[in-house]
This record gives structure tokens, sequence and C-alpha cells, in this order.
């Protein structure tokens, strides 16, 4: 039965206050950075103000119309869909295997997995340049997107098999008896189970694809530059061209801010990666 | 320790509540004595754990009174109506050991350290754990926790009473019956005033001394097993108490009669003003029917014989309806054996599902 | 839950273990190639032994980025633990503002990490963030890129403002598995609100916590793109972090030799590191009987 639990009003109000300073904390920096990005580069040298005076669109219309921009959200849209897609796909009947069965190696095998979690992307930066170069995949969203397996894989196998030790194995074996074959078990009785679990794992992958720069730029030159690494290069003839900056700043937070609200109810028990 | 006393007390979960089906727990006005053991018994969604957060401090009632001796504790939050809780599942405190949790509620209200340590190995002793008080509570069993949840309620010598919420639930069944064992002979030792709500009515009947049966939001009969037993006040509890229940037939009442379908049953009293009521039925335990193959018995057609050891369940057919008739271990049971007696002392008349008393005839 | 040894589960796991290999082993041996051989170009390569591995481990400038690797990695811990734990106790348990908290708090999660550098670039400018605005009319002598005691300051700030809501977020799923009967329990037995926390909300974390030491530990000592941007690891060296250095050596200098060997050396110390996190976690989860 949910009743609330009566707490002195003095509790409730330290706590606010509390998550409402540490709110403030997250989102003063992002707000700074919205602010600029609605200011002429003129406003944002000249004068110093909370609010933009004149406010401008200018510095978005910029990202809009010149491709050099754009494609360059374009490319991070399609190589982190493709990362995400491919690590969920692989990592599903893994993280199945890991949960239900004992085989040869499984230990070792899982250990195995959760270290490439924890390689720097900095060890892997020059070999991965020369393997992708070598077999043709440099510049391309393909390369990017397996890069980003190395670490998303192990983790999508972790979260997932998290979520899928908290379905009763009687539920696999009710629906043999039942006369499902595998591939159809799997798919249409075990996977809407645990919908929430691939949800929470597909957006651990869609985060760290997205927030990683350090590969994605090494990999990549023209074709499938990807937007963080577009915004290494704002020095105009006039300088720093600080608007387009924080307007191509702002624009990649939308994406993740779009996420989030999807998943908002498994982020709690998707950061514990099922396990709580 | 105090007696309790619930008055006018109702409770609904929506605001403003219109029609009666709108409160979860009905109207009641009741007084629970000090030191009494009572189970609230009852189905499912019945209001008991309702009126066990209103009595615990977790919900305050939308109206009427809860007082514990004369203090009028309804507004009181949990922590200042020195109560006791069992919950459904052990709460302890994992990182404690079992000697630490019991004397968590002593020290925190500032007793001092001896006659915390008294206390505390003395309750021990009680429950039987004096061997394991030095251990980590994390690694106990779930009965050994729900003990020390226990222990925690008693160990505080003034506590007004203490309140059971289903505490077997996730006990295994061979522990179930020692641990309520102990709660009994603990009750006979500290007197305390003790709640224990309960779905299952071999519990409530062996733990308690009065059994409040609750259908629907209202207590329907408050009494001793006995009571619940033999008169039961309400059709409910005698479908709900016993095993199978009593059987409940639409009849007819006129004086010292009951007709059913046009054959007349002997009542030991007499009834009238029963022409008001919607639905008028007699009730009889399966304990008091007998199968006979005398003539002055009512028809009825054995269906089904349960042999369940020290006695038989006949499941017979009795005009269309189902009646259980149970009879003795040793009962041969046999074809022309199709009449059946009731017992006239034992037959409860009730108008509109509650008890009609009758004059004597 | 009781498992059944079967080998054929392999064919499952194949998958993983093919895509894996390919990004991670084939790389890793090109890594471990080059740091036994030397090259004076055109891809003329000889073997060079343990030649690198005996210039990296005793330079100087890897001692001191590892240092300074340690220090950051401890100083983050020693606040973002704390401050999540604090942060987690505050938000709603339930209803709207919770999600709209975690919503909130999970922001700067998702900013590519080269933004977060970006964002805090900005900020703590002195002509045009407000950090560093706020700062100068404080009175403070407040310049990341030349002192490096406020270059340290920023990356750790930064990462706090970062990271803290992943240890908050972790300790609120925690803190989620309570049951309320805990807290009432807890009310009855007249504990306050520090008892509440010391023996029921912190046991209940250790899980979680274990989780957000080990995952904020493993990152910090990863990190690269976020200082980087900020301070391209200056002032001087002051904030050049185990990351930054080694491709500072790699694709700066392109020394493939040493970045190799220092890779390898890298690589062991988080092999070494991940190893102890497996074994802790796995060892605890046993002793909870799990």
């Amino acid at each position: 039965m949910s009743t609330a639990v009566q707490s002195g009003p003095s509790r409730i109000n330290a706590r606010t206050v509390g998550m409402t300073l540490y709110l403030l904390f997250l989102l003063v920096p992002i707000y700074w950075l919205l602010n600029m990005s609605l200011k002429t580069n003129e406003e944002i040298l000249s004068t110093f103000s909370l609010w933009p005076q004149h406010l401008t669109f200018a510095n978005y219309m910029v990202i809009f119309t010149d491709p050099s921009w754009y494609s360059g959200y374009i490319n991070s849209m399609i190589y982190v869909g493709l990362n995400t897609v491919i690590s969920i796909a692989v990592a599903l009947p893994a993280a199945y295997a890991f949960s239900r069965y004992r085989f040869l190696g499984d230990s070792h095998l899982f250990f195995w997995l959760l270290t490439n979690r924890m390689a720097p992307p900095a060890v892997f930066a020059l070999p991965f340049f020369q393997l992708y170069s070598s077999v043709g995949l440099f510049d391309t969203h393909i390369a990017v997107a397996l890069a980003h397996c190395l670490f998303n894989v192990p983790l999508a196998v972790w979260i997932l098999e998290g979520f899928m030790s908290g379905v009763p194995k009687e539920i696999d074996e009710t629906a043999y008896i039942d006369g499902y074959s595998f591939p159809k078990f799997f798919i249409r009785i075990f996977t809407p189970l645990i919908a929430s679990g691939i949800g929470v794992a597909a957006f651990f992958c869609f985060m760290f694809s997205w927030v990683e720069l350090l590969l994605a730029r090494t990999l990549t030159s023209v074709d499938a530059k990807p937007i963080s690494a577009a915004m290494t290069r704002t020095v105009s003839a006039s300088g720093m061209d600080w608007g387009v900056l924080a307007a191509a700043g702002i624009l990649t937070i939308v994406p993740g801010a779009l996420v989030i609200y999807f998943v908002r109810n498994y982020i709690a028990k998707g950061f514990a990666l099922g396990r709580v | 320790m105090a007696k309790i006393t619930l008055s006018n007390l109702a409770h609904a979960y929506r605001p403003n509540p219109q029609s009666r089906s709108d409160f979860a727990l009905k109207q009641m006005d009741h007084v629970w004595d000090d030191g009494g053991a009572y189970a609230l018994l009852g189905p499912s969604g019945c209001g008991k754990t309702t009126l066990l957060n209103i009595i615990s401090g977790l919900l305050i009632p939308s109206q009427g009174k809860v007082l514990f001796g004369e203090v009028d504790v309804t507004r009181l939050p949990t922590e200042q109506r020195n109560i006791a809780q069992v919950f459904q599942f052990p709460v302890v405190y994992d990182t404690m050991t079992v000697y630490d949790n019991l004397a968590f509620p002593l020290r925190n209200r500032g007793t001092e350290a001896h006659l915390v340590d008294a206390r505390v190995r003395d309750i021990a002793r009680m429950l039987g754990m004096t061997d394991v008080l030095g251990k980590k509570a994390q690694g106990l069993t779930a009965d050994a926790k729900q003990k020390i949840s226990l222990g925690r309620g008693m160990v505080r010598e003034d506590v007004s009473a203490i309140l059971f919420d289903e505490p077997l639930t996730v006990i295994d069944p061979h522990m179930k019956w020692e641990l309520r064992t102990q709660l009994k002979a603990l009750h006979r030792e500290f007197g305390h005033t003790m709640i224990y709500v309960t779905h299952d009515q071999t519990e409530a009947l062996t733990f308690a001394d009065k059994v409040v049966v609750m259908y629907d939001g209202e207590v329907v009969q408050m009494g001793t097993p006995a009571d619940l037993f033999e008169r039961p006040a309400h059709t409910f509890v005698g479908y709900f108490i016993g095993s199978p229940g009593m059987n409940v037939l639409p009849a007819k009442i006129d004086g010292a009669s009951a007709y059913i379908e046009g054959c007349q049953i002997p009542l030991s009293r007499h009834y009238s003003g029963l022409e008001t009521a919607k639905t008028v039925e007699i009730g009889c335990r399966p304990e008091f029917l007998t199968l006979t193959d005398r003539p002055d018995g009512l028809p009825v057609q054995v269906r089904r014989v349960e042999d369940v050891g020290r006695l038989k369940i006949v499941r017979a057919d009795f005009f269309g309806r189902e009646v259980n008739i149970i009879a003795p271990e040793g009962a041969s049971i046999s074809d022309r054996q199709n009449r059946v007696v009731f017992d006239p002392a034992r037959i409860n008349v009730y108008a509109d599902s509650w008890i009609v008393e009758g004059k004597a005839a | 839950m009781e498992k059944t040894f079967n080998n054929k589960a392999w064919f499952m796991v194949l998958p993983v273990v093919l895509l894996v290999a390919f990004s991670a082993v084939v790389p890793l041996m090109t890594v471990v190639n080059y740091s036994v051989q030397d090259t004076f170009g055109n891809n003329q390569f000889f073997w060079a032994g343990l030649q690198w591995f005996e210039e990296v481990l005793t330079s100087e400038r890897l001692h001191d980025a590892l240092i300074r690797q340690f220090i950051f990695s401890a100083v983050i811990l020693a606040l973002e633990i704390p401050l999540g734990i604090a942060v987690s106790l505050c938000i709603p348990k339930r209803g709207v503002w919770s999600s709209f908290c975690l919503v909130l708090m999970a922001l700067p999660l998702l900013i590519p990490w080269n933004v977060v550098g970006t964002i805090w670039q900005i900020f703590g400018r002195v002509d045009i963030g407000l950090l560093g605005a706020t700062m100068a009319a404080l009175g403070i002598d407040y310049n990341y890129t030349q002192n490096a005691a406020h270059a340290w300051i920023t990356i750790v700030v930064m990462d706090v403002w970062h990271w803290t809501s992943l240890v908050a977020l972790l300790c609120f799923a925690g803190l989620q598995s309570i049951p309320d009967a805990y807290y009432q329990a807890a009310k009855i037995d007249g504990a306050g609100r520090w008892k509440i926390f010391r023996y029921i909300e912190l046991p209940k974390m250790n899980r979680v916590l274990l989780i957000a030491v080990l995952l904020r530990f493993m990152d910090s000592f990863m990190i690269y793109t976020e200082p980087f941007v900020v301070t391209g690891g200056g002032p001087g060296n002051s904030t050049t972090l185990l990351s930054i250095d080694l491709v500072k050596i790699a694709l700066g200098q392109f020394d493939l030799g040493p970045a190799a060997a220092f890779s390898i050396i890298y690589f062991l110390i988080i092999l070494l590191l991940s190893w102890v996190f497996y074994t802790v976690m796995t060892n605890y989860g046993k002793g909870e009987g799990r």
C-alpha cells in the first residue's frame, strides 16, 4: 500500500534546497552556452550580459545552411545509430548465453569482455587508425561504429545480462514445453520481457558513442567527420567564432536530452546496470 | 501498555468520499483490551492493512479517532505512538550484530548501557538466540531475522502494542508452527497487546484470544475462535472460517421451522419479522450435518467423497446446490445413504447475510 | 539461478567474440608489435627488444604523468562520491519531480566530451565567461591558462560537474530498492536521520557504490578529451594526464615505439585495476548469497 511517509517540513526544505543548488550548478554552464549561442560575436566580445540583448538565431542559421556543419550532425547520427544496432544485435544472444548457461571458459570470457570497457581509447587510437586504413575503412561511418563497439558491446552484454538474470528461467522452459522453437521464443516472448533492459542498453550505447570524440576524430577526415570534431575548427578570419561554436554545442546536447526523456523511468535502474 | 479504542473510525483513500463503496474502511467503533491478543483476519483487499496502518500511524484516517489508553494518537506520527511492528518480510539492520539489532531501539532512546544489556540478554534468551548474539544479522535465515524484528519490538518494556503484518509469509512451513508457539508463549509472559494481521485462518485461530474478521472494509465479527465457529455473525465468516466452510442455503422461515424447496427443517428457536429481508438463508457447518438412510432426513445425492485423514468430506447435491457433510473417519458411505439430517441446535438463520437471533421456542 | 552446462552457448557468444577480437585484439597486437621494434622510416622495422619499455619506465615524463593521474583520480573520487551520495538523498523519491530531476541530472552525461570541455573553457574565460567574469569581479586573479592551480581547479570542477550525476543516479537506484518498511521500522525504533543513513541507506547502497567508485576510477584514469580541450595539458605540463601524454607521443611526435610501450604499460595498469574491480564485485555478490 503506497502511502506518503510524513516528514518534517524542515527536512523537505533542506532536500529541496540541496537539489535546487545542485541543478543550478549543472544548468548554469549550459545556460551560459545557450546565452552565447543567441548573441552575435560583437555582443559576446563587447558587452557582458546575463541574457542576449539582441536576440539572434544567425548562429544556428550558419549551422543549418553550411554543409560542413550539418553534415557533421548527420555523420554522428549515422555512426551512433549503426553502433547501437550492432552492439545490441550481437550482445543479445551473448547476454542470453551468459545469463542462462555455463560453458567452457565463460567467466574468463566475461572478464575479458569487461576489460575492453576499461581500455583507454588513447591506447587504441593509433592502432585503430592503422587497422582501418589497411582494410580501406578509414573515414567511413562503419569504422567509427565498429571502433565504438570496443567499449559498447561489453557494456551492452553486461547490462542485458543483468536484466535477463531477473527473468525466471521457468519462462524459457514453459515456452519450450509449449512448443516454441528457440528463435520464436526469443523474439516473441523473451525480447518483450526485457524490453526495458534493451532500452537501457541502447541508451548507454547511444550515450557513449555520442560523447566519444578521440576515436571518432582519429578514424575520420572528411566524409564521416563527427559534429564534435567539426567544432574544433571555428577560427575564422576575424578570430574565434564564439557564437557559432556555442550554437553547435547546444545542438549536440539536444539529441541526448531527447533520448533521456524517453528512458527517464529506467535511468536509475539502468545506471545500476540492471543489478539492483 | 494500553487498551486501544477505535472511535467512529473510517477511511477513504480518495478525498470527498460520496458513497459507502468509496470507503476502504467503513465506520467502526471498537475497544480492544489491554494485553489482548487480537488477530485481524480477512481476504486480500478487505481493509485489514488499512486498519493496521491507521493504528501504526502510517495513515491518518479520514474520520474518527484512535486512542491508546486515554491518549488521542490519531494524528501522532509513528515514532511518538510507542508501538512496535513486525513486517511481512524481515526488517533487520544487516550490518549490525544480532545484539546491536536488539539493543538499537533502547540505545536510540538513551537507555543506560547496563539496563540495555540486561534486557537484550533477557529477550535473546526468550527467543532462543543467545548463541547467535555476536553474529551479523545479514547471514541469518528468514525465521531468525523475523525473530530479531520481533525481539526489537519486545525489548522496550513500555510499548503500547505490537503489530504484526502477516509476519509468517516468508517463513518455511515447518518453522511457522514453532514461531507461532513461541509468539504465544511470549504473549503469556509479557502480556503485550498484540495485533496480528493475516489472511490465514489457522494462524489467526491459534494465535488470538479474539479474532476480528474483516470483509469489504468492515469488521463483520469480533469474537473468540469458538464464537466464529459456532455462531458466525455473517455468512462470510461462515464461509471463510472452517474447512470446508459453512453450508449456506436459501430458505423460508416460519416460526421454528425452515423450508427448503418445500421440505421442512426443524429449528431450535423461534424466528419472526423476517418478511422485510431480501434474502433469508440458513447456515449449518458440515460438522453438524449427518448423512444417513433414515427416512426423516432430506434427500441428497452423494457426488464425491474426499478422505482427508481423520475425517471424510462428503460433497453432495441438495436440490441442485452443493452441500458439504463431514463424516467420521471410520464411517462407511453407501449408496443407500441418500438422506441428510441437520442438527437443529446448530442451525443459524441469516437475513441479508447477517445473523438473526431467535427466541427460545 | 541454477545454470545448465552447455557448450553450444558458445555459438551465441561467438558474434561478440569475433567483433571484440576484431576491434580489440588486432589493434592490441599492433601495439605489441611496435613496442618491441624500431624504425628509421620507410616501413623498415627491426627488433628493439625491451628497449622502449626501459626508456618509458625510467622516463621522468611518465612518472610525472602517472603521479598527476593518480592525484587527479583520487581527488575526483574524494569529491564525487560523497557529493553524489548527498545529491542522491535529495532526489524526490517518486512522482513527476523525481523524473524531472533525473532527466536534468543526466543531461551533462550526454554532452559530447569535447563540448563539455568547450563549455567550461568558455565558462571560465575572464572576458566572455560567467565564472571567469564573476571571479574577476570578486577580485580574484583567476586564469586557468596561466596558473597551474587554477587549471587544476577548473578541470576538477568540470569533472565534478560532468560525472557527479552518475554517482548520484547509481546511489538513487540503490536507495529505491529499500522498501518503505525499513524506514518505518527505523522510526518505530526511534532512529534519527543519521542512523537511518548509516544503518539502512548506506548498507543498501554498498553494491552500487562499489560500481560507482570503480567506474569513476576507471573513467577518470582514462580521461582525455575534456581536460585537453580546456587546458591542452598546460600550463606547462601541469595538467598533462596519462592519456594526454600518450596521444602527444603517439600522434603528435609519432614516436611509435615509446608510444606503444607506454600503451602497454598503461593498459596493464588498467587491466590490474579491472581485475581488482571484477574480483571485488563477484566476491561481494557471493557474500550476499546471491
